[in-house]
């Protein structure tokens, strides 16, 4: 692997990332790569570390070994906020939203760079347009529905214009017709420039809409590589199948 | 019928200045002094409410430890007339300087009870206020469980002596409202409320909660702090059981949750409505507990049936009514034009 040259075509690094909770290691090793204005499927069966990698990636958990790499810049152990501040948002699994603000104002909640009040207003309502959720703009987040509330948080992670979106099971819950138009709005993201890294057990919206993916088991990556390419890897049926010793644990 | 933006927003002005000229009147309409103690002591409330709101209504971190502040802004003022030689209106000026004595107190307590959320912090927060109160008690420097006598002024004439006090309250009170309308209307205080819904979440879209949180504690401590000098310069004597007094934070609690926790107006209301009722039943019953336990009964009531104040509840009522008001009146009509244009595919699942 080439680690030169980061800057211009991978946008989010992870090298060697570990972390145990108490006895248990969910990542052991974790390294990988998200090409820069791509769309990469993170898959793996449940507890192979999947939404913790998330979480190490934004600063929401310090690893215990292992490096975090933006556009080749060094951002391990950086607080949250400034992740987000560097440009990569995420959405979380369990959906969250801020119940008791309206959803404009939800939106309003990210940081602004080089926009006024009002061109922020505008920006974060051309957003809720983007989305379908407009005609919501004023009622409390906490009134909407469950996909609603995705495709809000799905909105406001976008409202800073980060380079690199991680979302965590986007299609997770929702209903068929839902998920295709969340996986447009990905795409046309994407058109625009923005790097997606995402999570989801839906094997159909992974393949179709991925150009790369990655797939965990136990804490590290044991294949990646283009879509057709990963389904066919015996790896990959292993780690889902299970060579024994690897079931479900949700 | 249905008000538009515009109309509705003058009529809100409208009334607040009324009610702000009422409250500049109110000592030469009724200038008995009973009525205008209880005008002094019910601004000072309406102020520290507003101000605790600030801090806790905003942010979700519920203080009970808001007697330190007030009780080092009261210490403050006692401390420096005596040791300055102050006299009259010119202890007046110690007001801000007791604020900001209590919002350097402020800066650790907040640094270490934020770090702690919810339950945690409430504690700590009463940790703290034990420590001032012990703290008080013991010192040499707030003359221990004796406390100390304020110098009140002598040569006021005793039919307007409480007129001085009461303006200085009205300005505090009123500036501290229009902060609080400034804040809510900020960005910062739209940082102050994601971090009462889900800091976790508001940490990974940018918002740096420590000194979000921090600085509204901060602030809340000095408005609080000076409201607690005032106060003290008006009762005219610092006992440490009274200046840092537990039914203090429950009075500023009670009237913010009264009103409403995190509303402007709420806290407003619920101090103008339950300090006089407080004040009245005292002089009623000239006990002081018959109050205190009716206040602890209200509490109840308000926590279990109506959690989120009473402006918000009657406000969701009137929405709710107009929206029944509005369906009726779309159904008479039978347009089928009439319904709200459905987001495309949001409205589906």
């Amino acid at each position: 692997m080439t680690v030169t040259s980061d800057a211009a075509e991978i946008a989010l690094r992870t090298e060697g990332i570990s972390k145990s909770f108490g006895g248990v290691h969910a990542l052991a090793g974790c390294s990988l790569t998200v090409p820069a204005g791509g769309i990469t499927g993170l898959i793996g069966p449940n507890g192979s570390g999947k939404t913790t990698l998330f979480n190490v990636m934004t600063g929401y958990e310090r690893p215990d070994a292992g490096q975090v790499f933006l556009s080749g810049r060094q951002i391990t152990g950086a607080p949250p906020s400034r992740v987000f501040a560097l440009g990569v948002g995420r959405t979380f699994q369990l959906t969250r939203i801020f119940p008791r603000l309206t959803v404009l104002e939800n939106m309003l909640v990210p940081g602004q760079r080089g926009r006024s009040r009002r061109q922020h207003r505008e920006h974060a309502m051309d957003l809720l347009a983007f989305t379908g959720i407009a005609g919501h703009a004023d009622k409390l987040a906490g009134t909407l529905s469950y996909g609603q509330r995705k495709l809000l948080e799905l909105a406001y992670v976008l409202v800073a214009d980060p380079a690199v979106v991680l979302l965590d099971e986007p299609a997770g819950g929702v209903n068929p017709s839902l998920i295709h138009h969340i996986a447009d709005r990905i795409r046309e993201m994407n058109k625009t420039g923005t790097t997606f890294l995402l999570v989801e057990h839906n094997m159909d919206f992974v393949m179709t809409l991925c150009d790369q993916v990655t797939v965990l088991d136990s804490g590290a990556v044991v294949a990646s590589g283009p879509p057709a390419a990963v389904r066919a890897d015996p790896r990959v049926l292993d780690a889902y199948l299970g060579s024994g010793d690897d079931d479900d644990d949700d | 019928m249905l008000a538009s933006p515009g109309a509705a927003r003058s009529l809100r002005i409208a009334g607040v200045a009324a009610l702000i000229a009422l409250a500049a009147l109110f000592p030469i309409l009724f200038p008995n002094p009973t009525a205008t103690n209880f005008g002094v002591v019910t601004l000072i409330f309406v102020a520290v409410t507003s101000a605790w709101n600030i801090f806790s209504g905003y942010s979700g971190y519920l203080s009970l430890g808001h007697a330190v502040f007030y009780g080092t802004g009261a210490y403050f003022l006692v401390v420096a007339a005596r040791d300055w030689h102050l006299t009259g209106s010119a202890i007046f000026w110690l007001l801000p300087l007791g604020g900001l004595a209590a919002a350097l107190i402020a800066v650790p307590v907040g640094l270490i009870a934020l770090r702690v959320r919810r339950h945690t912090f409430v504690v700590i927060t009463i940790a703290f206020f034990f420590i001032a109160q012990l703290s008080a008690g013991n010192l040499s420097v707030t003359g221990g469980s004796s406390g100390l006598l304020v110098p009140v002024p002598n040569n006021w004439d005793p039919a307007t002596y409480n007129n001085p006090f009461y303006y200085v309250g009205l300005i505090i009170a009123v500036a501290t409202v229009a902060l609080a309308v400034a804040i809510r209307r900020s960005r910062y205080g739209l940082q102050l409320r994601a971090i009462r819904d889900d800091e976790d979440r508001a940490a990974g879209l940018g918002v740096r909660a420590m000194p979000v949180k921090l600085s509204a504690l901060v602030l809340s401590a000095f408005i609080t702090g000076m409201a607690g000098a005032l106060w003290v310069y008006f009762i005219g004597q610092a006992v440490p059981q009274f200046v840092f007094d537990p039914l203090f934070d429950l009075a500023v609690v009670l009237m913010g949750f009264f009103g409403g926790l995190g509303t402007v107006a709420g806290p407003v209301l619920g101090a103008l409505v339950l300090e006089p009722s407080q004040l009245w039943l005292n002089l009623q019953e000239s006990n002081g507990y018959t109050s205190e336990i009716l206040f602890g009964a209200l509490f109840l009531v308000v926590i279990l049936f109506l959690p989120r104040g009473v402006l918000p509840t009657a406000a969701e009522y009137i929405t709710a009514g107009r929206a029944r008001l509005l369906r009726r009146r779309e159904q008479q009509q039978g347009a089928p034009g009439a319904q709200a244009p459905t987001p495309a595919a949001g409205s589906a699942p």
